[in-house]
């Protein structure tokens, strides 16, 4: 599907003035101060809190195969996940889960 | 790194080895986004102005899949709050820095130029602020400019592409790539555990809000995890 131009314009801006008071936050106005403990261990699991559950659906239920699990994407994404957790390499993982990604549709 | 006497060159060295890893990221990001039917000057200013690779992938995936403009904000906006802790941990070293630097310093506050300033800063916490400063924009020179031109570099490619080489998986891909090295502690894994089965068991919840509902409980248990294991090791 393709991005609709009027969230593009409302998303981008919004999304970049967002981005930026986080990263102005405390070097901007808030100063030297510690953060609470629970809200540091909390923040400390956003990514990983996040971009694992995007990407489930699309990996089990992919919009390319209308939904129906393919065993090609799973596997590619089995072996990004292996490759990335043993090399520590993100780039190591794309090329590995593009590589087997391509393999087994060309088969 | 003796030898470079100038925290601006010693700052550039620091940082030289991430390009490996942003000219790739920037290149597929220009590719996906060109594919997702953005157009030259929509995919560059997206990365000028968010300039947060992770958040700008999501945003795009999210947009895709039709999910209302707020949602799309709210989970985008959400894999930034990590930078919350940089701008926490730069304080102490470039608080002091008059505002305006301090502005500038904000925009170019990305994972790689925090991770080299962070290790510099505190192996040699008592240099002056000006040698920070200075050492930070230097982490930034050999990252930002790659980022820009590898984006405009993909989005030109990606007009070439045609949209039937499977290129729908390419945001999977480089989203477990990027999670794989994340999972260094228990609490890590499962709070990425949780998040994967939460966001498909609520993927029924309307207007993709199941995700972050997902994200909140991953995250909450994440710091439970981190909260018992500190328990267990002190008992």
């Amino acid at each position: 599907m393709m991005i609709d131009a009027a969230t593009f314009w409302i998303v981008v801006p919004a999304l970049a003035l967002g981005t930026y008071l986080i990263r102005f936050s405390f070097l901007g106005f808030l100063g030297n101060r510690a953060l609470p403990g629970a809200l540091q261990r909390a923040l400390r699991y956003t990514a990983v809190a996040i971009l694992p559950g995007l990407v489930a659906p699309a990996v089990i239920w992919p919009a390319a195969t209308g939904g129906q699990t393919d065993p090609a994407r799973l596997a590619a994404a089995c072996v990004t996940l292996l490759v990335g957790i043993a090399t520590r390499s993100v780039i190591g993982a794309i090329l590995a889960g593009g590589v087997t990604l391509y393999a087994i549709l060309w088969l | 790194m003796a030898a470079f006497k100038s925290p601006f060159v010693r700052g550039c060295l620091a940082s030289a080895p991430f390009v490996i890893v942003v000219v790739p990221f920037a290149l597929l990001f220009g590719v996906v986004a060109t594919e997702a039917g953005l157009d030259l000057l929509q995919v560059m200013l997206f990365s000028l102005s968010v300039f947060a690779g992770a958040s700008q992938f999501a945003a795009v995936q999210l947009m895709q899949d039709q999910a209302p403009v707020l949602v799309v904000l709210a989970t985008s906006l959400a894999v930034n709050l990590r930078m919350v802790m940089y701008s926490v941990a730069m304080t102490p070293h470039l608080g002091a820095a008059p505002l305006g630097t301090r502005a500038v310093m904000a925009y170019f506050l990305v994972d790689q130029s925090f991770a080299a300033s962070q290790m510099e800063f505190e192996r040699h916490p008592d240099q002056p602020v000006a040698d920070k400063v200075a050492f930070f924009f230097g982490t930034v020179a050999p990252i930002a400019p790659m980022w820009f031109a590898a984006t405009f570099a993909g989005a030109v490619v990606g007009e070439a592409i045609p949209p039937d080489y499977a290129l729908d998986f390419a945001v999977p891909i480089t989203f477990l790539a990027i999670c794989a090295p994340m999972l260094r502690s228990i609490p890590h894994v499962v709070a990425a555990a949780v998040s994967i089965l939460a966001a498909l068991v609520l993927s029924g919840m309307p207007y993709g809000t199941g995700l972050l509902v997902a994200a909140g409980l991953a995250m909450t248990a994440g710091a439970l995890a981190e909260q018992a294991l500190q328990r267990m090791r002190r008992a």
